[in-house]
C-alpha cells in the first residue's frame, strides 16, 4: 500500500485506529555530542493527555518537536497512529502534520499577517472555501475568547493573548493530536490559569490526545484535579479530590524518563528526585 | 576551536547550502506553486530595486565616458568611447554593479527576514502547520530573483549607455557618433554574456540570503550576523563567478 493511501484528510480516521496515538521506543538525540534524551519510551492513548514535567533545558520541548516530525532522532522509532513517521517522505510528513496542531513555546505566530491570518493559515495554504475559512475562524476564537482580536497583529498582542491565538491556530482543523510546549511559560499566574483552562477545555469537550510540556508543577496539578464544566464554561475540581484518568505525568531527568503514572503515583513516588522536585 | 572541528564546519555549511540550493530549484518543478509569493518577491525585489540600478547605471556609464574620453583624447582616438563605454557596461559593469547593488539590498533582507522568522520559531510553525519553507519561502524568492535580476541589468546597461552618452556629449563627441559606436561594437555573444551573469548572480544573492536566514542561531545579534554574511559571501561570489563566466565566454567565443 503507497504512503499516500494511508494518510487520510484531517476529517477522516487516520493510521491504525488501535494503536496508540503516540509511541516512543528507545528514542535518543543529541546535539553537537551532548545527548539531550536517551532511551525515551513511553506511549499515549487515544483522549489521553500527557503532561511532561522537568527542569529548563532538559530536552522537553526537543520531545515534542521530535513528536511532530521537525526533528529526527539519532537512534530509536516514534510512531503515530500507528504510523512510523521517519519513514515518511517529507512531503508527506507536511500532508501528515495536518492531523496534529501544534502551541509553540513563546506562540511563534506570524508577525506579518493578522490573528484571522494566522489562524486560518493552514486552511488558506489548504485552499479551503472562502466562507468556510471565516466560520472556522471565528469558531477557534470564540473558543479561546479572542473575537474582538480578528483584526488585530500579533505585536499589539499581550503574551497571554498571543497564546490564545496560538491555540486557535493548532485547534482549527480540529486535529486528533495536540502538543503544548509550555503554554503557560512567561505568563502571569491569572493568565496561565486561563491558558490552562483553555487547553483542559480541548481536552474535555473534544478528548483530543495532547502531549503538554511545562516546568510549572501548578499545571500539571490543576490539570489533573480539575475538569471542564462546558455548561458553566468554567473549569471545577473533580468531586471527592478525584483525579482526571486520561492524564498522566511523565517527568524528564538529564534526558532520561525518571516517573510515568497518575498524579497519585507521583505524590506517592519514594525516589528522591521527585521527592525533591515535588518539594 | 580545533582545526578538525572548524573544517567539518564549514564542509558541513556547503553540503546544507547545496542541498538548499538544489531543493530550491528542484521545487519550481513540483506543486504546490506559491503564485502570490512569487509576484510579492518579484515586486519587492525587482520593481523595488529599480531606482538604485537606475542611479548607479546612470552614473557609472557617465564616469566610465569621462575617464575614457579624457585618456583616450591623449592618443586622438575620442570617438572611440561610446564602444569602450557599451562593452565595460553590457559585459562587466552592468551585470556585476547590479548583482552587488541587489545582494546590498536583497540579499541582506531576506537573510534578515527569514533569520527572525527562524529564530522566533516562524519556519517551525509553519513546519508545523504543513507548509514547507523551502517551497513556501526559499524557492519564490530565488526564481523571481533570478528572472528580475536580468530585466534589471538590462535597465542597468541601458541608463550606463545613456549616462555615457550624455556625458560624452559634454565633452564634445557628437551623439550619433557616440551611440552609433555603442551599437555597432556589440555582437552576440557580448550580449550573451551579458545576460547569463544576472542568472548565476541572482541565483547566488537569493540562495545565499535564504541559506544564512534559515540557518540562523543565536536570537537577535544572529540575525544581524546572519545578514552581514550573506552581503559579504554573495558580494564575493558575484565578482568571483564573474571572473570565471568571462573566463568561460573568452574560451568559446574569443572575446
Amino acid at each position: 500500500m503507497s504512503t499516500t493511501e494511508t494518510v487520510p484528510a484531517p476529517d477522516q480516521a487516520i493510521g491504525d485506529p488501535t494503536a496508540p496515538v503516540v509511541s516512543f521506543e528507545h528514542v535518543s538525540i543529541g546535539f553537537d555530542g551532548h545527548p539531550v534524551l536517551l532511551d525515551i519510551n513511553f506511549q499515549a492513548r487515544s483522549g489521553e493527555m500527557v503532561i511532561v514535567l522537568g527542569p529548563a533545558g532538559g530536552g522537553k520541548s526537543v520531545l515534542l518537536k521530535l513528536a511532530n516530525g521537525l526533528l529526527p532522532p539519532d537512534a530509536g522509532r516514534i510512531r503515530l497512529f500507528g504510523m512510523n513517521i521517519q519513514t515518511l517522505p517529507q512531503d508527506e510528513l507536511f500532508t501528515f502534520r495536518r492531523h496534529i496542531g501544534m502551541v509553540f513555546q513563546e506562540s511563534a505566530l506570524f508577525d506579518s499577517l493578522s490573528v484571522r491570518d494566522n489562524v486560518s493559515y493552514r486552511l488558506i495554504e489548504e485552499r479551503d472555501n472562502q466562507e468556510d475559512i471565516d466560520r472556522r475562524v471565528l469558531e477557534c476564537l470564540r473558543f479561546v475568547e479572542l473575537e474582538e482580536a480578528i483584526d488585530k497583529f500579533p505585536p499589539e498582542l499581550s503574551g497571554g493573548m498571543k497564546r490564545r491565538v496560538a491555540i486557535a491556530r493548532a485547534i482549527i482543523t480540529q486535529p486528533s493530536l495536540l502538543l503544548y510546549d509550555s503554554p503557560t511559560g512567561g505568563l502571569d499566574p491569572i493568565t496561565s490559569t486561563t491558558i490552562i483552562e483553555l487547553v483542559m477545555k480541548q481536552r474535555d469537550v473534544y478528548e483530543s490526545t495532547a502531549l503538554l510540556v511545562t516546568h510549572r508543577l501548578q499545571d500539571a496539578f490543576t490539570l489533573a484535579t480539575h475538569r471542564f464544566n462546558l455548561k458553566e464554561n468554567r473549569m471545577e475540581r473533580i468531586e471527592n479530590d478525584g483525579i482526571d484518568p486520561n492524564t498522566t505525568i511523565m517527568v524528564l531527568k538529564q534526558g532520561r524518563i525518571a516517573f510515568t503514572g497518575s498524579l497519585v503515583d507521583l505524590l506517592r513516588s519514594k525516589d528522591p528526585y521527585i521527592q525533591e522536585y515535588l518539594a | 576551536m580545533e582545526i578538525g572541528e572548524f573544517l567539518r564546519e564549514k564542509v558541513l555549511a556547503v553540503q546544507d547550502y547545496s542541498l538548499l540550493s538544489w531543493t530550491a530549484i528542484a521545487n519550481m518543478f513540483r506543486r504546490p506553486f506559491y503564485w502570490a509569493d512569487l509576484y510579492t518577491q518579484a515586486d519587492l525585489i525587482g520593481f523595488g530595486s529599480v531606482p538604485i540600478v537606475i542611479l548607479t547605471g546612470f552614473f557609472t556609464g557617465g564616469v566610465l565616458a569621462l575617464n575614457s574620453a579624457t585618456t583616450l583624447a591623449q592618443f586622438g582616438a575620442k570617438a572611440v568611447t561610446g564602444e569602450l563605454v557599451s562593452l565595460s557596461m553590457v559585459k562587466e559593469l552592468g551585470p556585476v554593479l547590479t548583482g552587488l547593488m541587489v545582494s546590498g539590498r536583497n540579499a541582506s533582507g531576506m537573510a534578515s527576514e527569514l533569520g527572525s522568522m527562524q529564530v522566533t520559531e516562524q519556519i517551525d510553525a509553519m513546519r508545523a502547520l504543513g507548509v514547507d519553507p523551502l517551497k513556501k519561502l526559499v524557492t519564490p524568492r530565488v526564481l523571481s530573483t533570478i528572472v528580475m535580476l536580468v530585466f534589471l541589468t538590462i535597465i542597468s546597461d541601458s541608463l550606463g549607455v545613456a549616462g555615457g552618452g550624455w556625458i560624452s556629449s559634454g565633452l564634445g563627441i557628437n551623439a550619433s557618433q557616440y551611440f552609433h559606436m555603442a551599437y555597432q561594437t556589440l555582437e552576440y555573444p557580448d550580449i550573451l554574456e551579458g545576460l547569463v551573469k544576472p542568472l548565476i548572480f541572482g541565483f547566488i544573492i537569493a540562495t545565499i540570503g535564504c541559506y544564512f536566514g534559515m540557518s540562523t542561531r543565536g536570537g537577535t545579534q544572529g540575525v544581524g550576523r546572519s545578514t552581514t554574511q550573506a552581503v559579504v559571501y554573495s558580494s564575493v561570489l558575484i565578482v568571483f563567478s564573474d571572473f570565471l563566466i568571462s573566463r568561460l565566454t573568452i574560451g568559446i567565443f574569443g572575446r
